[in-house]
Formats: structure tokens, C-alpha cells, sequence
């Protein structure tokens, strides 16, 4: 099974998202995303999914849910690099992604965390 | 006396008169379309028109009667561009009938002729009428496309500032087609402020501001914060009487309001140089 790498990058957790993403990959990544932020204390995560082009209901929720846990460990969630196409997607199942915070592109990304810290 | 010479006859009839019938013709064409175009003019197209049918008369075979069709429908499309009506177009070949009836109306024995050629330019006028129709609606169809493209410009306010004017009913079309540019141009210039401007959408009801809404969060979803501007004081009192929540989305009454907002938001100030 695929699985995504997180790196760590300071107090921040990258995790940027290269593959088609299967239900399982998502709910492997929220686990390890979650021992991830216990072990390394980040005080945030920047997902980046630029390279994603299809994402669904579930998928969207799981995001939302990496978010809601995140903030379980006082962590902020960010996630970057939206293509228009997923975003109108998103938009007409009804998601907003509560919770989470969204930027452009990883840049923009780092600077909002740096910023709300 | 079968129909081919009878035919035969009335073209030989037609060819005869053709002076007086094209001068009464154009007349007539002139009067109905309430002297839109001039008898000269009329004329030099009608010619075109009245040599061909007398060809067809005169049973030249197929060749003539396709250039017939084909002036014809050049005929029709060109008064449906010029804004004629559909009767002013169609009459345009009817009146020919009248102009060849005045010319006969002394001479008894060309009836069955003269019901030929009736019959003919009936066929033509339909024909005249169809194509006029075609050619209204290709002119419909494209005046919609062009306006959809024309009525959705992304303009760029400030740096990391972009604006959507929109101008007209926001429907799911259009509300798709600036949905898409506006997070396509929030994505090629980084911007990660838009303004959406209503001030020239007529009336905002629920759909509308469903619309709104989603186009706002698609925009939130790429990073960018949205605001909304140009709320008339009767748009205003609309989306309030209808309950229309805009949630946590700033609105403003002008584009100016917004722009300070989003200047404000990038932490730029304007003052006095």
C-alpha cells in the first residue's frame, strides 16, 4: 500500500500528497500523522496537495478529521495548493472543510502558521 | 394543357415582362418594410432573385433551382441580420405573386399558369421563412456565447487583489464559468484576496446568493478570502427580508470599501502622497 511521507521541517509537519488518494492511504496518513505529532510536539501541518486531481466526499471528510485531531495536539492544519477544479468539487458536495485553513501554495502556507503562532 | 408548358408559358410571360414585374415588385417590397431600404437597392437584388425563378420556370433542371435556394437563403439571412421581421422577410417573395397577378389580371386564359408559378413561390417562401428562421437562431446562439465570455472579466485591483464585476442575472451557467476563472486566475497570480462585485447584478434572491456563497467557498478552499461588494440599498433589504445568511463573508457597499478592506487585510495602507 502507498503511504505518504511527513517530514518535519522545524516545528512543522510537511506532508505533501503525490499520489491518487485511496481511502486506505488517507486513514493510514491520519494515523501515522497523529503518532507523528506526538512524538516530534509540531505546532503545525501543512498538507499539500497540489498534485491531487480527484478527490470525494470521504476523502474531504477525512481531511476535515486530520484538522479536528491536529488541533487535538494544539497543532494548526493548513492545506495548500488546491487545484480550482478539486476546490469546485468540494464546493458542490457541500464541504467546506471547517477547521481547516487553507493557502495557496506551501509558502503562503508557512507564513500563515509562523504568523498565527 | 399540361403542367411543363403551362409552366413554359408563364415563363415566357415572366421574361417578357420582366421590366414592369421587378419595377411593381421592388415597390412592393419597398412599401413593406416601410422604406427601410430603397427601390434601387430592392432592385439589383431582387433581379438576381426574379431571373432565377424564371429559370427555374423554364425547368433548367436542378442547377437552377439549387442557386435559387442558395440566393435565397443568402437573402433571408441577411434580412435576419439587419433586424427584419419574419413576415417582412417572407412578404419580400410573396409580394412577387401580386406584382405578376396585376400584370396578368387582363388576361383570363393564363390562369392554370399563373397557379404553377403560386405554387412555386409558395414552396420558395416557405423556404425563405425556415432559413430566416436557421439563420436567428445561429445569430441567438452566438450572441449567448459571446456574452457569457464577455460578461465574466477577472481584473486585477492590486497586487494579490483580484475583482470579479459581475454585470447581469447570475444563473448556474455563469456562476460556474466565474467560479472557475476566479479560483483559475487566484491560482496563476497567487492573489489571495477577490472582490465579487454585484453592482450590476439586477436582483438577488436565494439562488443568487447560493451562488455567491459557493463561488466564496471554493475561493476560501484555494486560500484566498472573499468579499463581497456593491450591495444596492434595495438588494440590501431583499436578502434581509428573504433571511439570506452571508455567514462570515465581509460584504461592503461599494468596490472602493472593498479594496481598502483587502488593502487593510494585506496590512498596506493608502495616504495622501
Amino acid at each position: 500500500m502507498d503511504r505518504v511521507p511527513i517530514l518535519k521541517i522545524g516545528a512543522t509537519l510537511f506532508v505533501s500528497i503525490q499520489i491518487d488518494l485511496q481511502d486506505e492511504t488517507v486513514i493510514r496518513l491520519q494515523e501515522d500523522l497523529a503518532e507523528e505529532l506526538v512524538a516530534t510536539h509540531a505546532t503545525g501541518v501543512i498538507i499539500d496537495i497540489t498534485a491531487v486531481e480527484i478527490v470525494d466526499s470521504f476523502i474531504g471528510r477525512m481531511l476535515t478529521m486530520i484538522g479536528s485531531i491536529s488541533r487535538l495536539f494544539d497543532a494548526e492544519t493548513v492545506l495548500v495548493g488546491m487545484r480550482p477544479a478539486v476546490a469546485i468539487t468540494l464546493t458542490e458536495l457541500g464541504l467546506s472543510l471547517r477547521g481547516v485553513r487553507t493557502a495557496l501554495n506551501a509558502e503562503k502556507g508557512l507564513a500563515l502558521l509562523s504568523g498565527s503562532s | 394543357m399540361d403542367i411543363d408548358s403551362s409552366q413554359a408559358r408563364m415563363a415566357a410571360f415572366l421574361r417578357d415582362h420582366q421590366d414592369k414585374i421587378v419595377g411593381r415588385w421592388s415597390e412592393l417590397v419597398v412599401a413593406g418594410v416601410r422604406g427601410r431600404s430603397s427601390v434601387v437597392e430592392a432592385r439589383s437584388e431582387l433581379e438576381d432573385i426574379y431571373s432565377l425563378v424564371v429559370a427555374v420556370m423554364s425547368s433548367l433542371g436542378e442547377q437552377a433551382r439549387v442557386e435559387l435556394r442558395a440566393v435565397l437563403t443568402e437573402f433571408s439571412q441577411s434580412r435576419a441580420r439587419s433586424g427584419f421581421t419574419p413576415s417582412e422577410t417572407a412578404l419580400g417573395l410573396f409580394s412577387l405573386k401580386e406584382a405578376v397577378f396585376e400584370q396578368i389580371a387582363d388576361s383570363a386564359e393564363f390562369l392554370p399558369e399563373f397557379i404553377a408559378f403560386s405554387r412555386l413561390i409558395d414552396d420558395l417562401g416557405l423556404y425563405t421563412f425556415e432559413s430566416y428562421a436557421t439563420a436567428r437562431e445561429r445569430i441567438i446562439t452566438d450572441q449567448a456565447t459571446s456574452m457569457l465570455e464577455l460578461s465574466t472579466p477577472v481584473v486585477r485591483l492590486w497586487d494579490g487583489i483580484i475583482a470579479v464585476p459581475l454585470v447581469g442575472m447570475l444563473d448556474s451557467a455563469r456562476t460556474q464559468l466565474v467560479m472557475e476563472k476566479l479560483l483559475e486566475t487566484l491560482v496563476a497570480t497567487g492573489a489571495d484576496h477577490a472582490v465579487l462585485d454585484i453592482t450590476g447584478v439586477p436582483t438577488v434572491d436565494t439562488e443568487v446568493a447560493q451562488h455567491l456563497l459557493k463561488t466564496v467557498n471554493a475561493a476560501r478552499l484555494l486560500g484566498a478570502e472573499c468579499t463581497v461588494s456593491g450591495i444596492r440599498p434595495q438588494v440590501a433589504q431583499t436578502i434581509v427580508s428573504l433571511g439570506i445568511e452571508f455567514g462570515d463573508i465581509a460584504t461592503k457597499a461599494t468596490l472602493a470599501d472593498a479594496l481598502a478592506h483587502a488593502l487593510a487585510r494585506a496590512g498596506l495602507k493608502v495616504g495622501p502622497a
